[in-house]
């Protein structure tokens, strides 16, 4: 199939950035997203122009490295998925295909598609963790019973991938999903609840520093989500936030 | 509280329980007008009360009041902050796909609300303070009726009040049931909920869609 | 005697671990905050390294060249992480676990080396719970388990297909926490360029600031590699799109010796290549084998119409079928050990009975399991007389419980759906066994230079049972380099902080940007990709699933030139001095260029058929085990450790001689 690609690039942070229109053909429908990018970059490279940064690595929606705003939304109109996951069957002959990085102030552009998710990191790094030593000298794994239900949610919440859609998606550019994704995991679990306090006004402390918006419940994060995260996240949260700020 | 404030979610919590207040206060204000369509004196005596009563006077409808600012200019703020937390738009933006439109369009649905109150505060409001605590005017109890009919003869009013009940619905439909989450609660009920709070949105503002057409014909009949 | 010392402790084999813990140097907490340690790579060997150093005092500096250290590829291992529990009940112990590991490895492994796997592997289960891993549990609340190919037991600790992830995240997290104190500096799209030596001791690395383009020196006391394995030498791999041999690599150059490079684990259930624009391949869970049965049509001319689209393999009945492996493996059938269902599909293949239009592929069919389960559904369920399409349906629905994801996924690449027509799947390169050589200690033979995880070779032999990477990775992180690289460190307390402006730092920047002017300045021929492909394939045919004395004297001859060709041609846009992924690419791919050859040299060398590594010179000529590989312990009993000599083919090889005091020899079978 034959495809205009609309393409976001930008060569720096400080540069200004521009959509640019390419043309591209020969794509098959079992291709991935990312490998018609891939045979986009081959012919940049073979006509002397620079290829299409964008940010990618295990290729089986996983690493949470792939990002990609496709035609306005997140991981392109396929659901549960990551771009690397979504194929070019879903496109038809002569579309047009916008493609921008995922936008927040938080995420600054690094390159065209690439952006800087560090903020995502310091969030975990405020408090997304149980003080224990990796000493191994700890209780018995199997020393506190837990129940089945509560460990299934605290997977389900723990899933997450960390890509960033959720912030993309949302129109205030929340990363309330996010935050709320590992602040739940820990809250499921009784080895989080030592420090569940502090954890989670560190957390949202250090999200609202990063420069996120503020979440409206439009719900378009949970649906974008490429793991289904649930929006009960959020109001877990919200409910251990207020708990922590009236004990704290 | 000030520190509170400040995060995220507390905004969101505040912006939650103002909203609540303000669906408990609209289904009361509802519940009082409805009686104007099948019962002129009743809705008399309840309106002599609520206007004449002390504590609905010098401490409610100040609570009330703080309520409806605080609501609208926290809305602005957020509006405010959540525009710039994405600085460079998207040039394709496909966000009916993953959310409603009244979700994504609460300040316009609000802003309409707010014109609204206007309107409704110069009908209503601002003369019958003048009324009671400018001019002073001698109470008669069975003047609330005649006064509400008189603003409902203009088809313009009306169909201003029919448009702006519709934008009511619209921005209950999303922020009522929202509300919940943003207090943390949700759970096995909230599906229940939910459908309880989509119901009211359509409800009372339909109810007093109602209410006016019924005086604006009712008058003209 | 060989130059190679392993370093094994004296004593039985349960208490050399205790002992050796007992005896070793340790550095007292003043001094450790004096003392730095680099960490390269932050999967699970890396991240849990550099977050037990830093808990334990060290000044750490982490580098990754993904965005954030959560996303090294440990996160895609799917199936789970075994250790010796015994909490089934079923008789597992650290021996079995051992004993299995020892065997599954084809006995090209360490004995000592794989005792203390065993014997930490309990503690790496009890590390994760208490860090927050959400485990699958059991209603009763307690931890699950699941049985993997080639043990008796159940051992394996999972999290849904999701094992890896859930792993890397503990790790990643108890890397936040010193991150947040400030014992950890983490250097994100950072890529390590090369190693940096001081008298002959491992003192810093130079790196790129991927971001920046900046070239950067580091220094430390102590490096760490833990940066995965060089499946990508094959182009296509299940290995992320980054992963690279690069550090490995600088480091072997840089005086370590490369061990046993030609133990590659090819994964018999991927899904199969679709065509030429195909960038990496997508493993489905080895789970999935205790329930699909494998088959290729019996005939020739109906693989062939099903490879022209003229039929569905659903319209060919039971008798039409070859279920290979339970034909030729009745005792284990679909389950037997990876290297063998690679090589048996890999076999028909090549007779004609691929059925993918590639001819690259063997089914893998759900539809008995799904009866079966529909009817032991229909019956504990009370239903009388249920319908055929009643018992599709409930079977359908315990495969969907037990697998859903995998099928799903399959789904999205494929567009089929796997609950009505059979799975395609084909191998591909999975894991890599070999890698740095390093003692007990997991020192390489550079002093201070120290490889954990995938990156090393010492635990697996030649082949790897599922979920012993994830443990692995883990024991070396958690359990031991924090032990075993304090003895080294102790004897630099009085050091200091090492300089960089120094010598040896400004040679090594010199080399690296002479390196990059070098890449940059190809005469502009050909992309990376295509010289990346090009070496994939030659890997592919002529050192894959099975190796040839003709076919890999080519492959040395071919990687040669291609590599010659490579310095020449390449054709690399942009610029050094910003972020420039080509040129990324073009680094690694050059360093697979070199290592593929000393792969297909290693190859050559071992003249026998063992774990992952099948020579055709070397199978069984008669009885039961006919056509079956052939292990000559007689000769081939021993590490191949390559020494850099300036061009791989000029690589001296050392040899270390295993020893079996606990085990015996004996031949794998699986009939």
């Amino acid at each position: 199939m034959n495809l205009t690609l609309k393409i976001w690039r930008q060569k720096d942070a400080k540069s200004q950035g521009k959509i640019v229109d390419y043309q591209i053909s020969g794509i098959e429908g079992d291709m991935s997203f990312l490998e018609m990018l891939d045979v986009l970059n081959e012919d940049l490279i073979n006509k002397g122009e620079e290829p299409v940064v964008f940010d990618h690595d295990c290729r089986e929606g996983i690493c949470g490295a792939c990002s990609l705003q496709i035609n306005g939304e997140p991981h392109g109109p396929d659901r549960l998925i990551t771009t690397c996951q979504l194929h070019m069957r879903k496109f038809n002959d002569g579309d047009t295909i916008y493609i921008e990085p995922f936008r927040a102030k938080a995420f600054p552009v690094v390159k065209d598609l690439m952006v800087d998710r560090s903020a995502f990191d310091r969030i975990q790094q405020a408090g997304g963790y149980v003080s224990v030593n990796t000493s191994g000298n700890t209780i018995d794994a199997n020393a506190i019973p837990i129940e089945k239900e509560n460990a299934d949610d605290a997977f389900a919440a723990a899933t997450c991938i960390g890509c960033g859609a959720c912030v993309a998606a949302c129109k205030n550019a929340s990363a309330m999903l996010f935050t709320s994704a590992k602040v739940s995991q820990f809250a499921l679990l009784p080895q989080g609840q030592v420090e569940a306090t502090e954890r989670v006004l560190a957390m949202v402390n250090q999200m609202d520093e990063e420069g996120f918006g503020n979440c409206t419940n439009t719900g378009a994060c949970e649906i974008e989500c490429p793991k289904g995260i649930s929006l009960e996240n959020i109001a877990r949260m919200n409910r251990e936030y207020l708990k922590a700020s009236l004990k704290g | 509280m000030g520190g509170l404030i400040k995060s995220s979610i507390a905004r969101k919590v505040a912006m939650a329980l103002s909203g609540l207040f303000l669906v408990f206060f609209l289904l009361q204000h509802f519940t009082i007008n409805f009686t104007s369509i099948f019962s002129a004196d009743t809705f008399n005596e309840l309106s002599h009360f609520m206007g004449t009563n002390p504590v609905v006077q010098f401490a409610l409808q100040p609570v009330l009041i703080f309520g409806v600012v605080f609501h609208f200019v926290m809305g602005f703020v957020l509006e405010i902050k959540n525009k710039n937390a994405r600085a460079v738009k998207y040039a394709k933006y496909n966000g009916g796909a993953n959310a409603s439109w009244m979700s994504r369009n609460m300040i316009y649905s609000g802003l309409v609300i707010l014109a609204f109150l206007g309107l409704h505060f110069y009908d209503f409001w601002i003369p019958e303070m003048v009324h009671k605590y400018v001019e002073f005017a001698p109470e008669d109890p069975t003047r609330y009726y005649h006064e509400l009919l008189e603003k409902f003869v203009s088809p313009v009013r009306t169909g201003l009040y029919v448009v702006s009940f519709v934008f009511l619905a619209l921005h209950l439909w999303h922020g009522f049931a929202s509300s919940f989450q943003s207090v943390g609660f949700n759970n096995k009920y909230s599906v229940g909920l939910t459908k309880f709070a989509k119901a009211f949105a359509i409800v009372i503002p339909l109810g007093f869609i109602i209410i006016s057409l019924v005086l604006h014909f009712n008058h003209n009949h | 005697m060989s130059i190679l010392d392993s370093k094994i402790p004296e004593g039985p084999l349960a208490d050399k671990w205790t002992k050796h813990k007992n005896t070793i140097n340790l550095v007292n907490p003043a001094n450790k905050r004096n003392i730095d340690v680099i960490v390269v790579g932050t999967g699970l060997a890396g991240g849990s390294a550099a977050a037990t150093l830093a808990e334990l005092g060290y000044n750490v500096k982490t580098f990754c060249y993904q965005d954030s250290p959560r996303r090294a590829h440990s996160i895609a291992a799917q199936g789970g992480i075994n250790a010796s529990k015994n909490y089934q009940g079923d008789g597992d112990s650290d021996y079995r676990l051992f004993y299995d590991t020892v065997k599954g490895g084809d006995y090209r492994s360490r004995e000592a080396n794989v005792y203390r796997l065993a014997e930490v592997s309990g503690n790496i289960i009890d590390q994760c719970v208490a860090q927050g891993v959400p485990f699958a549990r059991e209603y009763g609340g307690l931890l699950d388990n699941r049985s993997f190919g080639g043990v008796l037991v159940s051992r394996t600790f999972y999290a849904k297909g999701q094992t890896g992830q859930q792993l890397l995240l503990g790790a990643y997290s108890a890397m936040n926490r010193q991150i947040n104190r400030g014992k950890i500096q983490p250097f994100n799209r950072h890529e390590m360029l090369d190693l940096v030596k001081v008298d002959g001791k491992a003192r810093g690395i130079i790196a790129r600031n991927l971001v920046t383009g900046e070239i950067e020196r580091h220094s430390a006391h102590a490096v760490v590699l833990a940066t995965g394995g060089y499946g990508n030498v094959f182009f296509l791999s299940t290995n992320a799109m980054g992963s690279n041999v690069m550090a490995a690599w600088r480091a072997h150059r840089r005086g370590a010796f490369f061990a046993n490079p030609c133990y590659t684990q090819i994964h018999p259930t991927c899904i199969p290549v679709s065509g030429d624009h195909q960038s990496k391949l997508t493993l489905m869970s080895e789970s999935l084998r205790n329930d699909g049965r494998i088959w290729v049509p019996k005939r020739k001319e109906d693989a062939e119409a099903i490879r022209a689209g003229k039929l569905k393999p659903t319209q060919l009945a039971e008798d039409e079928r070859d279920y290979y492996l339970e034909r030729r493996y009745p005792a284990f059938g679909n389950l037997v050990p990876r290297d063998v269902a690679s090589r048996a599909a890999k076999e028909r293949c090549d007779a004609g009975f691929g059925v993918n239009k590639t001819g690259e592929a063997v089914y893998l069919d759900f539809a008995s399991a799904i009866q079966r389960y529909g009817s032991e559904k229909a019956l504990t369920s009370g239903m009388e007389n249920p319908s055929k399409e009643e018992i599709t349906k409930l079977g359908e629905e315990v495969i969907e419980n037990k697998y859903g994801n995998l099928f799903q996924m399959y789904e999205k690449i494929v567009d089929e759906n796997p609950y009505k027509t059979p799975m395609m799947i084909y191998p591909a390169v999975h894991y890599t066994m070999g890698g740095l050589w390093v003692d007990y200690n997991l020192q390489t033979t550079v002093p201070g230079c120290y490889a954990a995880g995938e990156a090393n070779f010492s635990d697996h032999g030649a082949n790897r049972l599922g979920a012993s990477a994830l443990m692995q990775g883990l024991a070396d992180g958690y359990f031991v380099l924090p032990y075993t690289i304090g003895d080294y460190l102790s004897h630099d307390i009085r050091t200091g902080e090492i300089p960089t402006d120094t010598p040896e730092f400004d040679q090594a920047e010199k080399d690296v940007k002479d390196r990059i002017q070098k890449l940059m300045g190809g005469s502009g021929t050909h992309s990376v990709d295509y010289y990346h492909k090009k070496l994939g394939k030659i890997m592919w045919n002529k050192c894959g699933m099975s190796r040839n004395e003709q076919g890999l004297k080519e492959a040395i001859e071919e990687i040669a030139a291609l590599r010659e060709d490579f310095w020449k041609n390449v054709k690399v846009p942009g610029t050094a001095d910003s972020m420039n992924p080509e040129l990324e690419k073009a680094g690694r791919v050059a360093d697979f260029l070199e290592l593929g050859e000393l792969f297909a040299k290693d190859a050559l060398n071992r003249n026998e058929s063992c774990g992952g590594h099948f020579r055709e010179e070397s199978v069984e000529q008669e009885g039961e085990q006919k056509g079956e590989a052939l292990r000559d312990d007689k000769n081939f009993k021993y590490v191949a450790a390559w020494e850099y000599k300036g061009e791989p083919k000029d690589a001296e090889l050392h040899k270390e001689e295993l020893t079996f005091e606990n085990i015996e020899l004996k031949t794998r079978s699986y009939k």
